[in-house]
């Protein structure tokens, strides 16, 4: 083909620099923001263990949802068999601070859940 | 076509038994069936709760049912009347039961002011006509509402036959006085309305507005249990419901 040099070696300049993010984090060991999330330091259980909460609580709070708005069952049995009042400002908010907590990783991610519409979350 | 009799009765035996199985594929499809099976209310199915009025009990100007209930449910107060949100009020009598006489009425009832709120009825024209199933009627006789799913098309406020349903216009925030965090508020863009304070029957508590008022004037109770209070007291008062011929079946009794 022709050009074939500047063909090759402009897409390998493409390539590093497309990889751009794997290969600086791989150097760098971190991203270079990380949400400081403030847990509670009230001393509490949450209702499940962290990481459940991690990868689960958006299909618990749905779960949490039918219950209570269709199936009229307003009490929530965690695994460990303790009972809890479903109640997102009630139960969730009473110990982690929205801005402080839920905002930290929703902000970063861009994601705004359309709870708090609704939902009150502190004046 | 060219159909001999040999297949002209094939076909018709063909037709005559897809009409008959019609009938039961739809119904496995229907709404209304799939509606039930989803529905399960924490109180026992034997419920089936109702409201009375006693409406002379009522004091001259007296509003602490109204009040309890707005506080507690984070009701907005908003001045424009083309977009007020109202869960329980009082309209003159007149207005209530406008198939009553007009002519003679009572001096005892002519402009007493009478409570309207949702009636829960038993046979609601509101859930019919909901395309999403925003709301439905519980086993326990309320007429509840989801506003996640509700679109606000107003279709259940168009069905209503007694006004009860009140959109949100507006974002409803600024004109709570005061937020109680223990209820959600909602947002603009759905339909609300009474809803028996469902959240308060699971705890075990009569309504906000039963337990207001201080004239002992609203009784709620079980009308499935012929020993409740309310059903005793329609047992021995005369009592007459809003717009009863339309067949709605409403749940809440006025005892004039």
């Amino acid at each position: 083909m022709y050009d074939k040099g500047k063909i090759i070696a402009g897409i390998i300049i493409f390539l590093i620099l497309i990889t751009f993010p794997i290969w600086y984090l791989t150097a760098h060991s971190q991203a270079s923001h990380v949400p400081q999330l403030q847990t509670p330091t009230i001393g509490n259980e949450c209702i499940e263990s962290t990481d459940y909460m991690m990868d689960n609580h958006m299909k618990l709070l749905d779960e949490w949802r039918t219950m209570v708005v269709r199936e009229g069952i307003h009490t929530y049995t965690a695994s460990d068999g303790k009972e809890w009042d479903i109640s997102i400002t009630g139960t969730c908010l009473s110990c982690h601070n929205k801005a402080e907590f839920c905002d930290q990783c929703h902000n970063y991610e861009g994601v705004t859940p359309n709870c708090w519409s609704c939902h009150f979350a502190g004046y | 076509m060219d159909v001999d009799r040999r297949g002209f009765i094939k076909i018709a035996g063909i037709a005559i038994v897809g009409l008959l199985a019609a009938k039961p594929i739809f119904d496995i499809f229907s709404r209304t069936e799939a509606q039930k099976n989803v529905v399960e209310a924490e109180a026992p199915t034997q419920t089936k709760w109702g409201m009375a009025i006693k409406i002379e009990n009522c004091k001259d100007g007296c509003t602490e049912c109204i009040d309890a209930c707005n506080t507690i449910h984070n009701v907005p107060n908003i001045p424009d009347p083309k977009h007020e949100i109202k869960w329980i009020w009082d309209k003159p009598y007149e207005d209530v039961f406008p198939e009553q006489n007009g002519q003679f009425i009572a001096d005892k009832l002519k402009g007493l002011p009478v409570l309207i709120l949702c009636n829960h009825c038993d046979k609601p024209p509101c859930t019919k006509v909901c395309p999403t199933g925003a709301t439905w009627k519980r086993e326990d006789g309320i007429v509840m509402m989801d506003y996640h799913r509700c679109i606000g098309c107003r279709y259940c406020m168009a069905g209503c036959p007694f006004g009860a349903r009140s959109f949100n216009w507006v974002d409803p925030r600024p004109y709570i006085k005061e937020i109680n965090p223990d209820f959600p508020t909602r947002t603009k863009g759905v339909v609300e309305k009474c809803n028996f304070c469902e959240e308060r029957l699971a705890k075990g508590l009569i309504p906000a507005c039963v337990e207001a008022c201080t004239e002992k004037a609203l009784v709620f109770g079980n009308l499935d249990d012929p020993n409740s209070d309310i059903r005793k007291l329609l047992a021995t008062n005369y009592s007459i419901r809003r717009k009863s011929e339309l067949g709605t079946e409403p749940k809440v009794y006025y005892v004039v």
